[in-house]
C-alpha cells in the first residue's frame, strides 16, 4: 500500500499528518495532563488553560462540551484525549458510550456481543 | 551464545493494572482473562529467562507528537513508569540490560533499521502491565527488559511487513550475541479494538483468532495486510497487532504453540494470550 493512499473508514478518524497538525495544541494540552499540577491548573480555570495551549474556538467549545467526536474531528488523538477523559474520571466504556450515543450499559452490552463474535 | 527460547503475546491495557491493584482477578468479569495466565507464568518461572525483549507502543508518556519515533528502543540499566494522566500508582522501576541492548542497536542500524536509541525512556502501561501480568505484585525486578517501542499512534506507521522484518533482525542480533543468555520476546497490545469515533467498541473475534493462528504457523501471511487493512478488519487500534507480528518475527527457529487463551471483551479489546516455544 502506498503511504499516501486515501481510504475512508466510517465512524473512524485516522490520526494522520493532517490531524496531527490540526490538533497539535489540543493534544499538547492533553499531554500536559500527565502532571497533577497541570490537571489542577486546568480544573481551576479550564478556559485559561485552553487559551494557554492556543486551542481554536471550536476546540475550546468541544472541551467545554466534553464532545469527544468533535475533539476527534478537530485533530484530537484518542491516546491524548484519554488523558482528558482520565481528568474527567471517565473510563473507556464511558467514552465509548459518549461517542456512540448509547448508555454505558448499552455500550458494554455491545462489547460483550462483539466479543462473542455475534456481529 | 544468546538464544531466544520463546515468545508471548499479551494484552497491555490499563484496566488490567486497575483490576490487579483492586484484587478483581476472581470476579466473573475478569476471571476468564486472568485464568489464562498461570501456565505462562509457570513456564517463565521454569525457564528463568535472563532477558525479555518487549515490543509495545508508547501512549503519550515518553513520546509526544512533537517528535515521534517510528521505532525506538531503550539501552538503559533502568526504566521508570510515571503518571499517565489518570493517577495509576507509582510502581517499582524496570531493570534494563544495556550491553545486549547496544549490541541489538548496533546490529539493527547496520541491518537497515534506523532506531531511535534511548538512554532515558519512561515506560507506560504498554510495557509495565505485561510484566506485572507475568510476575504479579510487580515482582519483575530480577528480569532484564529491553523495551522496543513501535509507533502505533500517528499515521504513517510501520507496516506489518516492516515490523515482521524488524523482529527478524532482532532475532538475528540476539543470536549473534556471545554471552549465554536466555531471551524471551513479548509482543503486547491489540488485538482488535477501536476506542475512537462512532465505530468505537468494534471487536472482530474471528479476525483475532485467525491472526493468532497465523502468528503460530504462517506469520508471513500477515504481511499481506497494510495498517489500513488492520483498521478495517480489526478497528482503529488493531494496528497494535504490529507488536505481535514483530515478536513472531524474532522467533527464527521451529515454533510450537504451548498455550493460548483468547477472551473478549476486556475493556474495549479482544485479548489474545499465547505462549510460543522457539527451538
Amino acid at each position: 500500500m502506498a503511504t499516501n493512499e486515501k481510504r475512508e473508514f466510517p465512524g473512524t478518524y485516522l490520526f494522520n499528518g493532517e490531524m496531527a497538525k490540526k490538533g497539535y495544541g489540543l493534544n499538547k494540552m492533553c499531554f500536559s495532563f500527565n502532571n497533577q499540577e497541570a490537571r489542577d491548573e486546568f480544573n481551576a480555570d479550564p478556559d485559561a488553560y485552553c487559551e494557554k495551549y492556543k486551542l481554536t474556538d471550536v476546540q475550546k467549545q468541544a472541551i467545554k462540551d466534553k464532545d469527544i467526536i468533535a475533539l476527534l474531528r478537530e485533530g484530537g488523538s484518542i491516546y491524548y484525549l484519554a488523558k482528558f477523559a482520565g481528568l474527567l474520571k471517565l473510563n473507556m466504556q464511558d467514552i465509548g458510550a459518549l461517542q456512540t450515543g448509547m448508555s454505558v450499559d448499552e455500550f458494554k452490552a455491545m462489547l460483550e456481543k462483539n466479543g462473542r463474535g455475534e456481529v | 551464545m544468546a538464544k531466544i527460547i520463546g515468545g508471548v503475546t499479551t494484552s497491555h491495557i490499563p484496566a488490567i493494572a486497575n483490576a490487579m491493584a483492586n484484587g478483581l482477578e476472581e470476579t466473573p468479569y475478569w476471571k476468564p482473562f486472568f485464568d489464562g495466565y498461570p501456565p505462562v507464568r509457570d513456564w517463565l518461572n521454569e525457564q528463568k529467562p535472563d532477558v525479555i525483549i518487549l515490543f509495545y507502543n508508547d501512549h503519550g508518556l515518553e513520546f509526544f507528537i512533537d517528535k515521534k519515533p517510528t521505532f525506538a528502543m531503550g539501552v538503559a540499566d533502568e526504566y521508570y513508569n510515571s503518571d499517565e494522566g489518570w493517577g495509576i500508582p507509582t510502581i517499582p522501576p524496570v531493570t534494563g540490560e544495556s550491553e545486549l541492548s547496544w549490541h541489538i542497536a548496533n546490529s539493527l542500524v547496520e541491518d537497515g533499521f534506523d532506531m531511535t536509541i534511548c538512554q532515558e525512556m519512561k515506560v507506560d502501561h504498554g510495557l509495565t502491565v505485561p510484566l506485572n501480568l507475568m510476575w504479579p505484585g510487580h515482582n519483575y525486578g530480577h528480569v532484564k527488559v529491553i523495551p522496543v517501542c513501535i509507533n502505533c499512534e500517528q499515521h504513517p506507521m510501520p507496516q506489518p511487513k516492516r515490523t515482521l522484518a524488524l523482529g527478524q533482525a532482532i532475532g538475528r542480533a540476539v543470536e549473534s550475541f556471545e554471552d549465554d543468555l536466555k531471551v524471551v520476546v513479548f509482543g503486547t497490545g491489540g488485538m482488535s479494538h477501536q476506542l475512537d469515533g462512532e465505530r468505537a467498541g468494534f471487536i472482530n473475534r474471528a479476525f483475532d483468532i485467525e491472526c493468532l493462528d497465523k502468528l503460530v504457523s504462517d506469520p508471513e501471511s500477515l504481511t499481506q495486510y497494510s495498517n489500513y487493512d488492520l483498521v478495517e478488519l480489526g478497528g482503529a487500534q488493531a494496528v497494535e497487532l504490529n507488536m505481535l507480528i514483530a515478536m513472531r518475527g524474532a522467533l527464527l527457529g521451529e515454533v510450537t504453540e504451548l498455550h493460548r487463551n483468547y477472551h473478549a471483551p476486556i475493556s474495549n479489546t479482544g485479548s489474545g494470550l499465547m505462549l510460543l516455544e522457539n527451538k
